[in-house]
């Protein structure tokens, strides 16, 4: 960890560490963009083949959760701006203000997350052996509207008649939103670690007009994570929604 | 009389001409340059040897026009190349009407053909010589690849897709043929024999057999009736699923107003997803039948469905596109 | 070596295990990329020994099936892409920039350590069970179907994958923000052009990779269906996100050699290479043009036919860039003074092997003749002939070119230009051959073949023992001269480059003072210290044989 001002051996100047220090950040969110771009390809291609199953399973997470979670996240991107901002005019003790409040909404997307998860495993909806798109309707759990679990059941039916695998390309269905939520809140625990490095940083004081390059570097890596769920919220929570 | 590279299969069939004719055209092409670049090199490597140990060469930085010559003059060729190259490929793609189909379904690790009447050959093709011949190719489990290379013609058989492929035999004879694509333990013993053999020949060898129970087309029509298929689709098109007399090659009109036209993969996909294209003015009510026939009994039903198309289409209750031009 | 350079400035094991020096660095990736080499090459000697005759005369067919999926897998992940990137390149970025390191140093000593952890997975993966997939992975038959070691090694090739992608980064931002003052752009080494498109690729391509071959493990493991008819899912799909990065892949084993050549010949011929801005773009041309080109692996996989006839144009289209190298490699010897030192003979041999390998990709693009030379042993020589006559010649070559810098010794050079040719004579032997076999119809990946095949095979066996030769030599005599190598000056060739004008081997920080560049590269002609200046005392001989 050095100290402020310190210039690292390889470099001529405090400026070309800065730069160097962005530019790297920038081209490895290239790298990150060509890595979900896999999953979403995969996603994308399976979205138009299974159009049915994609639309019941889409219907099943919770869009109070999905949209508030999107709120939460965009608003952690407003406070790490400010961070930045902050860090960058030398106001250090509101730097620090706001990148606890940026950790903060983080754990607060993260807890929301895991709530959704354990819901998707009570209703049986984990891809495997057990997962069965019929469980949920056929087994109220306490807290269910009734009436509601009615209406997902019927139109469980539907999608069924129409898609007889509904079972096996729901897996599909789920294994990307595992898999690409998943990836996404592994980026968000290394961005939670980041900000944790940068809090106890910023409280010792280390950042200033002359050098606060690693706040602007998570900032970059913050703000991807945030477009990455940007993406993700739509395409998984919002299929068939307008009914 | 065909002119028959060196260090090439025999030629049996209609590509293997245009394939070896490629082949020299590119191998000329290919040579002259490579042997034209050696020269140079070598001649160079000579004649400016260093001769005194503070020599230095004469800096020469580029010359544009040159490269443009290096880059355009290769262009062309480069397109002629391809341009050939893609005539063959788009011949060898689009299989003539009336070819002779055989089905052909690989798996690990053998080929089952079956010919037109019904009669079954392992690790064998019969082919009559001076017929458009072609393949639908299925897999039963990986991937494979039937290739015969003295016909210059290979095409993967990928589980889940109906491949096909043609050819026209030109020489009886016996030909091997090898499974090219890696699928498992013994890929490389998963090959055969191709016959060719004279029409009159095929026709007899054809007929020497009692195919009748084993002519897929009777199987198909078995199946069809076990499986209460006709309970749906009335020949007449009375029943709760459009007539399938005629409907093989033509154009269907969907649910959605646009059209496909029902070769196999429709076919298959319809039995297999019933509910993925909806006929016009029909319900989404046929089962599906995923896990309950194998490979060759769909073919066997496709083979049935498509010996309907001398049927009489009903004037109402088939799925068929009209004709005419709506607009 | 009277004074402190990087090799003597600290001693111990975890001066190097932890070093954050690129020059230390670039060292352990040389021990590790050749230990997969050797890895690699075993098996490759026992394919050839089981190829002897028609029946197979070595090993089960699981095992030789086994054999050329782990050779293929040890060779292109773990020798091939890294070889002159992580060893060369790590080397010499820096001092042909004229930096003090790359921009990242820890980050590069976490490259290296992320490739020694995937290739224990992978050599977890060979111990137990083996792969028999072929290094091509295709669905349902790794995903389903193989009963070997499968998922530990997705696992390795996964996490390798992130080297690769760090490597590319650092090379990306050392380039653009290290460059010392007056070296702009247009007077880099054309090896540096090189890395820069080289890691292009690597950073686009390699996610992509990693992304795949974790979907056919998470199919594997949880029976998932993504690549599985039965479930819904399509094995081309597998096909098209793997030869995405696969393709490019290529041009990451083949970039950085042409970058070696771009360096060796106007050092040898001493003069400015000709066409260096043609040279320069054509590798940012067949980085970018890489990219579309990759379903011409799938020609006959039942693909749309303007989906192939799209591919195949693409395919020609990316050969021009590396046509247009060959000819102002050629040009540049023009006029030269050509000596013929090893580094010089491993260049012709590149060009030669490179000319005859990207030749044969022609016949490969063209569609007609494709159908009947897809899979077989044509694909098989082709891509030996890039891979191996191209790319592992560039290797070696720079190896030796570079080795005065590396260790400030010399090797002995008549042995060297023996083993270049030696290795040059067997490669030709082992794989042409296999073009005639192709087009005479044997496939690739078989343990055993119809018996008219033999004589062919016999010869190629042959060749392959000569070749093996040509690789062991270097290995020797290399070693061997670390220690009672002849002592080489800071730049016996001499060469132009900035590398050059720093010790050999270089200190830890690589200049005592930051140079300042006022020359163009190549120039033989406006460089006094190089001491070639008509009346100059001639330097110490370049050659080390006593």
């Amino acid at each position: 960890m050095h100290r402020t001002g310190e210039l690292y051996g390889q470099f001529e100047t405090l400026e070309q560490q800065k730069e160097t220090a962005a530019l790297g950040m920038w081209v490895f969110l290239v790298t990150e963009v060509l890595f979900f771009g896999g999953m979403f390809l995969t996603y994308t291609i399976n979205r138009r083949a299974f159009g049915t199953a994609f639309g019941i399973c889409s219907n099943t997470l919770d869009i109070k959760l999905g949209a508030g979670n999107t709120v939460v996240l965009i608003l952690s991107s407003l406070t790490m701006a400010m961070a930045v901002w902050s860090a960058q005019v030398g106001k250090k003790k509101l730097a620090s203000i706001f990148l606890i409040a940026t950790l903060g909404l983080g754990t607060v997307f993260l807890g929301v997350k895991a709530i959704e998860y354990k819901q998707k495993f009570d209703h049986h909806l984990i891809p495997g052996r057990s997962f069965d798109m019929k469980y949920h309707p056929a087994h109220p759990m306490p807290g269910d509207d009734l009436e509601e679990l009615d209406k997902e059941k019927q139109e469980v039916d539907k999608a069924f008649a129409v898609d007889p695998d509904i079972n096996a390309h729901g897996q599909l269905y789920f294994s990307l939103y595992f898999g690409m939520t998943g990836l996404h809140a592994l980026h968000m625990i290394i961005g939670a670690g980041l900000l944790l490095w940068l809090i106890k940083a910023s409280f010792a004081g280390r950042f200033t007009p002359q050098y606060n390059t690693p706040v602007e570097v998570v900032g970059l890596y913050w703000h991807f994570v945030d477009i990455v769920w940007i993406y993700l919220f739509p395409l998984l929570y919002l299929i068939d929604r307008h009914r | 009389m065909q002119s028959q590279l060196p260090f090439s299969p025999e030629q049996a069939s209609n590509f293997a001409p245009h394939v070896d004719d490629l082949m020299l055209f590119i191998t000329l092409i290919c040579l002259f340059f490579a042997v034209a670049v050696t020269a140079a090199i070598i001649i160079f490597f000579f004649k400016y040897h260093r001769k005194s140990p503070n020599e230095v060469g004469v800096p020469i930085h580029g010359d544009s026009r040159l490269e443009a010559a290096w880059m355009i003059v290769p262009l062309i060729l480069a397109m002629g190349m391809f341009g050939w190259g893609a005539v063959v490929y788009v011949d060898y793609r689009h299989a003539p009407p009336d070819a002779l189909d055989i089905y052909v379904i690989g798996k690990q690790w053998m080929w089952k053909a079956q010919q037109p009447n019904g009669l079954r050959e392992i690790n064998e093709l019969h082919v009559p010589a001076g017929r458009d011949v072609r393949l639908i190719l299925a897999s039963e489990d990986v991937i494979h690849d039937f290739f015969v290379p003295a016909f210059r013609v290979k095409m993967d058989v990928v589980p889940g897709h109906y491949n096909t492929m043609w050819f026209r035999p030109t020489k009886p004879g016996r030909y091997h043929f090898f499974c090219s694509q890696y699928c498992g333990t013994n890929h490389a013993i998963m090959g055969g024999w191709v016959t060719v053999m004279e029409p009159a020949d095929y026709a007899a060898w054809l007929s020497g057999s009692s195919g009748a129970e084993a002519n897929p087309v009777v199987a198909g029509e078995k199946l069809f009736a076990e499986k209460a298929c006709v309970t749906c689709h009335v020949p007449n098109g009375t029943g709760r699923a459009p007539s399938l007399n005629g409907v093989f090659g033509a154009k269907v009109l969907l649910a959605d107003g646009s059209t496909v036209v029902a070769d196999e993969a429709y076919i298959q996909e319809s039995i297999l997803q019933p509910n993925a294209k909806i006929v016009a003015g029909y319900q989404p009510l046929m089962p599906t039948f995923q896990g309950q026939l194998t490979e060759e009994q769909i073919l066997a039903l496709i083979a049935y469905i498509k010996s309907l198309q001398s049927q009489p289409v009903p004037a109402t209750g088939s799925g068929i596109a009209p004709t005419t031009e709506k607009r | 070596m009277p004074h402190e350079d990087y090799l003597n400035a600290r001693y111990g094991i975890r001066s190097w295990l932890l070093t954050t020096d690129h020059k230390r660095i670039a060292l352990l990736w040389l021990g590790s990329v050749t230990v997969f080499f050797f890895i690699g090459g075993l098996f490759a000697t026992m394919i050839r020994i089981h190829l002897l005759t028609p029946t197979g005369y070595l090993v089960t067919p699981e095992t030789y099936n086994k054999l050329f999926t782990m050779h293929g897998v040890a060779m292109i992940f773990f020798f091939l892409i890294p070889s002159i990137p992580a060893v060369l390149g790590n080397f010499l970025i820096p001092l042909m920039i004229g930096a003090k390191d790359l921009a990242f140093p820890k980050l590069n000593l976490l490259s290296w350590y992320i490739y020694m952890i995937g290739g224990c997975f992978v050599l977890y993966s060979f111990a137990t069970g083996g792969l028999d997939t072929g290094w091509t992975f295709y669905t349902p038959l790794s995903s389903i179907y193989s009963n070997s070691a499968v998922t530990p090694a997705v696992i390795g090739i996964f996490i390798n994958g992130f080297s690769s992608i760090l490597t590319g980064l650092n090379f990306i931002v050392t380039i653009h923000t290290m460059r010392a003052p007056g070296m702009t752009w247009f007077r880099l080494p054309l090896f540096v052009w090189a890395h820069y498109a080289t890691s292009m690729i690597m950073i686009l391509g390699t996610p992509v990779i990693a992304i795949t071959l974790l979907l056919v493990g998470l199919e594997r493991m949880f029976h998932l269906g993504f690549f599985n008819p039965a479930l819904g899912g399509d094995p081309i799909l597998f096909q098209h996100l793997f030869w995405f990065y696969s393709h490019p892949a290529v041009y990451i084993m083949i970039l950085p050699a042409m970058g070696v050549i771009s360096e060796i010949i106007p050092t040898f011929a001493r003069k400015p290479i000709f066409g260096y801005s043609f040279i320069a773009g054509s590798s940012i041309a067949i980085a970018v043009i890489g990219f579309l080109v990759w379903a011409h692996h799938m020609f006959v996989t039942g693909e749309s036919v303007y989906a192939a006839l799209t591919f195949s144009f693409l395919s020609y289209l990316v050969a021009i860039p590396s046509a247009v190298k060959v000819f102002n490699w050629t040009s540049t010897l023009y006029k030269g003074s050509i000596s013929w030192d090893t580094p010089m003979i491993y260049a012709f041999g590149f060009i030669g092997l490179f000319l005859i390998g990207g030749l044969t990709g022609l016949f490969l693009a063209c569609l007609g003749l494709d159908i009947h030379i897809h899979d077989t042993y044509f694909v098989v020589a082709h891509f030996h002939y890039i891979m191996v006559g191209g790319a592992v010649m560039g290797y070696v070559g720079g190896l030796h070119f570079w080795w005065p810098k590396i260790t400030g010794r010399l090797y002995p050079e008549a042995l060297a230009r023996t083993a270049a040719i030696t290795l040059f004579v067997g490669f030709n032997l082992t794989f042409f051959p296999q073009f005639i076999l192709g087009y005479l119809g044997m496939p690739r990946r078989y343990h055993t073949y119809p018996p008219e095949f033999q004589v062919l095979n016999v010869l190629s066996t042959a060749g392959a023992s000569i070749l093996a030769l040509g690789y062991l030599l270097p290995m020797l005599y290399l070693t061997w001269s670390m220690r009672y190598g002849k002592v080489a000056g800071q730049n016996p060739w001499p060469a132009t480059g900035l590398e050059w004008k720093t010790d050999s081997p270089p200190p830890t920080e690589n200049f005592d003072v930051t140079p300042e560049v006022t020359w163009e590269p190549y120039d033989f002609k406006n460089r006094p210290d190089l001491g070639l200046a008509a009346g100059a005392p001639s330097l110490a001989p370049a050659h080390g044989d006593d």
